[in-house]
């Protein structure tokens, strides 16, 4: 069986129901799988290896059972087409569907209640204003100049409430988090209270008693549209004025690799906080890329499987025992971990030699590559010249267009690109399609081949990839605090996301307490440090 | 050579005595100084103490009268010609030195040399 494989990041979404997902069953199937170059170019197969012995675990028994299914995660897509959906995809479409609709109706909830308080709050002066004239006209009194002064003004303000909160409130959502958003709750029931009560002031003291003088009326209904100003402005204050001014020091670092980004965060709530760290993430991080971490975890695992634990005296610790049976075989876990733990510290292990030299190697060969791919870029690129204006009238045949440009060019530094993209276990974050998108859009741009290899050298963040590829779009948020209280020195929390997590620490930005000292500008003097040697 | 504030400078010294060169339309003693009150006193690689803003013999000419009346490198002058020469600033000191109507400068010199010798002296005949 062709157990070379070029790892992508689904090969945990096999066959199996969604149910069954474990957390171990994850882990373990990511590092299991290999990346190594596949025989041809235009064969993708996304592979899972039988997993090593782990000593003392009674689940291996589970998880073989489990590798005999291997055989079905085994998807070949052959062709030039990149559409094909494996069945991965489609199970992780499925996924995605189910999950959204919980969310979705989430939305429309909030979104219908938003219009309803929006409508209530613009009709409501209007309505002040215009029942009087509908239901006593005859005692109503004519509206002098100043009353229809108060006209305009709440027209107007109307209206600047209006933009107000069409630029505050009418924003495309950016995110769905996990609890309701605790100022904006506070707010909607500030403004439904205060509607509200002004609604039952009319009502008792307008409407029943008929009131004749209109201008106070209209004034009524001015007052209250200040006050909708005024806590629009309240709204700002709370919902964006008040985070700007930092406070707290983020400090977010990837689980798999280590990456550690910091940011400074103003007084947010955890999942507003957890929100902007997200976002963050999407600029600042580099693409998470599962095949840099194979190595490392083989080498933990050839740790292990070196050493056997064989127990003589007898006792049979596999037997699930029950009450205080549950100790002994406890105990004896322990006593076989700390064997082992002694055991291997004492062996002398040269894997620290292999590591250096592997290393070594693989720098040294990456650096060739990058030198031939170097080389087979510029040579292309010169291939191409931009053609004059005066040159299109002389010579109309063979001109193409970017595209057809790119696609000229291409083949000739593919294989080197291919090669490069190989050695630093980056191929499956490209494909062809996108090589010559970008490479046609460089073209366009008049860019160099230097700014053409920028983004295949360096891994870049998350967002400059494809959509497929960022595997990191459902995000959980895990806290020991409730989320929605604030941000304070030393929070903890997580930002899970299916391959891996985000870890935050939150630090406090210490008080600065800075004095000044003045220093006149005539008491800079100086005088030169000599030491002169005269012959005499 | 432990210069206390306030109190008088005491030092073992010797007495030097320089006769001038002529040399062409020059007068010259065949030695170069280093130091002064004006100087960076942490610069004197001669000085034990490296606050002592004194007057240091930097390099003596090999021949010349300095090495003849047996003037070393290291040396600190105390006086020349009866003039102090301990808080002097550096072109004061070449200038008492290079006085041209003088041929000879009588120079007061200290070393440490000189303090080791009158104490081993001094430990060597307790019983005298």
């Amino acid at each position: 069986m062709d157990t070379e494989s070029t790892y992508s990041g689904y090969s945990y979404y096999s066959g199996r129901s969604r149910g069954s997902h474990r957390h171990g069953e994850r882990s373990r199937d990511r590092h299991k799988s290999r990346s190594k170059d596949s025989r041809s170019e235009k064969s993708v197969t996304i592979n899972a290896p039988p997993a090593e012995p782990l000593l003392g675990d009674s689940s291996v028994r589970g998880e073989e059972v489990q590798d005999d299914n291997w055989g079905e995660t085994t998807t070949a897509v052959t062709g030039t087409s990149e559409h094909s959906l494996s069945q991965e995809d489609i199970v992780r479409i499925t996924k995605d569907l189910e999950d959204s609709v919980g969310i979705d109706c989430r939305r429309y909830f909030t979104l219908t209640l938003a219009v309803v308080l929006g409508l209530l709050v613009f009709l409501t002066p209007m309505a002040f204003l215009v029942l009087p004239h509908l239901l006593w006209p005859e005692k109503l009194q004519r509206c002098g100049t100043a009353c229809e002064g108060l006209f305009i003004s709440v027209a107007f303000k109307l209206l600047i409430l209006l933009l107000a909160v069409w630029a505050l409130f009418f924003r495309p959502p950016r995110a769905g988090l996990p609890r309701v958003f605790v100022f904006r709750a506070l707010l909607a029931v500030l403004v439904l209270l205060f509607v509200v009560s002004y609604w039952l002031f009319y009502s008792v003291r307008i409407l029943d008693s008929q009131d004749e003088n209109y201008q106070g009326i209209v004034q009524y209904a001015v007052s209250l549209v200040d006050a909708l100003l005024f806590i629009h402005y309240l709204a700002i204050v709370l919902l964006e004025l008040r985070q700007l001014q930092p406070c707290f020091s983020v400090c977010v670092t990837r689980s798999t690799d280590g990456e550690t980004r910091h940011y400074n965060l103003g007084q947010l709530s955890i999942q507003r906080a957890a929100l902007a760290i997200v976002e963050n993430y999407y600029r600042d991080f580099p693409i998470h890329n599962p095949a840099l971490l194979t190595a490392s975890k083989s080498r933990a695992a050839k740790h292990l499987a070196g050493l056997k634990v064989y127990n003589v005296d007898g006792e049979f610790p596999a037997t699930p025992a029950e009450g205080p049976g549950n100790n002994a075989a406890a105990g004896l876990a322990h006593s076989q971990s700390r064997a082992m733990i002694a055991a291997a510290a004492r062996r002398r292990d040269t894997s620290h030699n292999e590591l250096y030299y592997e290393e070594a190697e693989h720098e040294r060969r990456v650096r060739k590559r990058k030198a031939r791919l170097v080389v087979a870029v510029e040579e292309a690129f010169t291939h191409i010249k931009r053609m004059q204006e005066d040159e299109q009238k002389k010579a109309p045949g063979d001109v193409m267009d970017p595209r057809e440009a790119a696609q000229a060019i291409f083949p000739s530094m593919a294989r080197a690109l291919q090669k490069y993209l190989r050695t630093t276990k980056q191929q499956h974050c490209h494909s062809m399609e996108s090589i010559q998108q970008h490479l046609a859009f460089c073209i366009t741009n008049n860019m160099t081949p230097k700014a053409f290899l920028e983004s295949y050298l360096t891994p870049g963040p998350t967002l400059q990839y494809s959509r497929e590829r960022w595997l990191a779009r459902q995000w959980t948020l895990i806290s020991e605090a409730s989320v929605t209280s604030g941000l304070k020195d030393g929070s903890v929390f997580l930002l899970k996301c299916i391959d891996f997590s985000l870890v935050v620490t939150a630090k406090k930005i210490p008080y600065i307490q800075m004095s000044e000292e003045y220093i006149d500008p005539k008491s800079h003097k100086f005088v030169l440090r000599l030491q002169s040697e005269t012959s005499v | 050579m432990y210069f206390v504030p306030g109190q008088p400078v005491t030092a073992v010294v010797q007495r030097i005595e320089i006769h001038k060169l002529r040399q062409g339309e020059h007068l010259i003693l065949g030695f170069s100084i280093g130091g002064g009150i004006d100087q960076d006193p942490g610069q004197n690689p001669f000085s034990e103490d490296k606050t002592d803003k004194g007057i240091y013999v930097t390099r003596v000419t090999p021949g010349g009268p300095a090495e003849v009346a047996d003037l070393r490198m290291g040396d600190k002058i105390m006086q020349v010609n009866g003039w102090d020469m301990t808080m002097v600033t550096h072109d004061q000191a070449r200038k008492r030195l290079t006085k041209k109507n003088e041929k000879v400068v009588r120079l007061l010199v200290t070393r440490k040399s000189l303090e080791e010798a009158v104490k081993h002296s001094m430990t060597t005949y307790p019983k005298q």
